[in-house]
């Protein structure tokens, strides 16, 4: 689904990423983890098409297509979706009419018919239910007011109703409480885990883990993947830190 | 005004950043005088989307205890300017919300004078304007307080989006106060749209002309917020605005 071969991008002139492969298939749910400053966000960003952050070397290939010859909507409506770790607020513009908008707007990419205004929200219904959000929070400006847990389940409510192929989810477990964290974690497994999705959570902690558990957990550091292995990576890392482990 | 039959120059403050090519086929300009009767309530939604370049000039006088409300949508021709000369009664209360669009190389320009009079009126001025390409736009707002027009609230809020680097915008607004015991406000700002903000809408899936509309529409509501036509306005600055997006 997703094929990162020798990614190299910088960010304001500074190399972050440095050659970093990396393969997910359908199905498969992968962790990124390492130290502060060791490019996890700006792969996320990289991917996603943040203007800022620029592709020097390698490709990246998405559902069979080349990722960098889409813009940053043609990636969206292509199924990619980025879980913000500080989602933005916008003000004076509401979820339920920026989430319809863009749900059509992608619909038309892919030559789907529109969600009606009826549709829609059912829709918006169900996946605000998922993550036990009331659909009046949804009626208000986009993340105005919203606490930081908040922003990060109705960061899965968009995913749910977008219903994307890939999900690359940016600390979704920062700011979050232990039972927000139970329920964006149960809401990824819910949305996500399926045989023809797949899932890139960035994380510090091996917490969001425990309700998510991945097949795959990396180890970022100096903008490569320097270590591989099953979800028991994630453990040894916690034990032991990343300085020992990315050694 | 010594002779309103000679076309201004740059050199008159009110036209400073007027095209004056466009402006002379229209000169002289008939001044629409309006006048409220002491009590009483007005209104007017003045829309000026022709392709012709426009140019009006109000005059309102606003009699004891009148009121006033003044919709202004200036989007579409080359050149579009409207100056509106208001001079309130006592306890009058005059409210003006325009929105301003333009985009290649037209040139908008809304000129206010208002002036409290008597004690205890009330002027409140909200203008929103969103300038692309080599687009200007431009307010010059005066609000006067007379000698003795104690009591007076006037206030302006005036901003500007501006959508490309190329576009300029100008806006003055000026205090000219001759009494104690008055409360003016003025807020003025030009700013552009936040990248963050649009790359978090385009990641969702919105194409950017859609992601910057979405944005823009609540920044353009506030001039049309209470109208009588607030919907017939809205709707229609909002196709102008998809014009120049």
């Amino acid at each position: 689904m997703l094929k990162i071969e020798n990614l190299s991008a910088i960010v304001a002139d500074k190399p972050i990423l440095k050659g970093l492969s990396l393969t997910i298939n359908p199905g498969e749910i992968h962790a990124i983890m390492g130290p502060n400053g060791a490019g996890k966000s700006t792969l996320g960003y990289t991917l996603g098409g943040r203007p800022g952050y620029d592709v020097t070397g390698g490709s990246v290939s998405f559902a069979g297509e080349d990722l960098f010859a889409l813009e940053p909507h043609e990636r969206a409506a292509a199924g990619l979706f980025l879980g913000f770790q500080y989602p933005v607020e916008i003000p004076g513009v509401s979820f339920v009419q920026f989430l319809r908008e863009a749900a059509n707007a992608q619909r038309k990419v892919r030559g789907e018919a529109p969600l009606s205004g009826g549709e829609f929200l059912k829709l918006a219904k169900e996946k605000a239910g998922l993550l036990r959000m009331e659909m009046d929070m949804l009626k208000r400006p986009v993340n105005v007011g919203f606490s930081g847990g908040e922003k990060k389940r109705a960061e899965m409510v968009q995913m749910g109703i977008l219903d994307p192929k890939l999900a690359i989810l940016d600390e979704t477990d920062s700011g979050l409480d232990i039972d927000a964290l139970r329920i964006c974690g149960e809401g990824i497994n819910a949305i996500m885990r399926k045989p023809d999705k797949a899932v890139l959570l960035i994380t510090h902690y091996q917490r969001l883990l425990d309700y998510v558990k991945p097949d795959f957990v990396h180890v970022l550091a100096g903008g490569r993947i320097v270590r591989t292995g099953g979800p028991e990576l994630a453990l040894e890392l916690e034990e032991q830190g990343y300085e020992a482990v990315a050694a | 005004m010594s002779d309103t039959l000679t076309l201004p120059t740059r050199r008159d403050e009110a036209f400073r950043y007027a095209d004056l090519a466009a402006l002379e086929p229209l000169w002289p300009l008939a001044t629409q005088e309006i006048r409220v009767a002491a009590g009483e309530a007005g209104a007017l939604a003045l829309v000026l989307d022709g392709t012709n370049a426009d140019a009006r000039d109000l005059s309102i006088v606003l009699e004891d205890g009148a009121s006033f409300d003044l919709r202004l949508l200036n989007a579409g021709s080359a050149y579009g300017r409207i100056a509106v000369s208001v001079t309130l009664g006592k306890a009058a209360k005059f409210h003006l919300g325009a929105a301003q669009i333009a985009g290649g190389d037209q040139t908008a320009e809304i000129v206010t004078q208002v002036t409290h009079a008597e004690p205890d009126a009330l002027s409140t001025q909200i203008v929103r304007s969103v300038l692309a390409g080599h687009a200007t736009g431009t307010y010059l707002g005066k609000v006067a307080v007379a000698r003795g027009a104690i009591g007076t609230d006037g206030s302006q809020s005036i901003r500007a989006m501006l959508l490309d680097r190329t576009a300029t915008a100008n806006a003055r607004p000026e205090l000219e106060i001759y009494a104690d015991d008055v409360k003016c406000a003025h807020g003025c700002a030009v700013g552009e749209l936040d990248p963050q903000s649009l790359f978090y809408l385009a990641q969702r899936g919105l194409p950017p002309a859609q992601a910057k509309k979405l944005m823009l529409q609540a920044f353009i509501a506030e001039a049309f917020v209470g109208a009588a036509d607030e919907e017939t306005l809205t709707q229609a600055a909002l196709d102008a605005l998809e014009a120049i997006l």
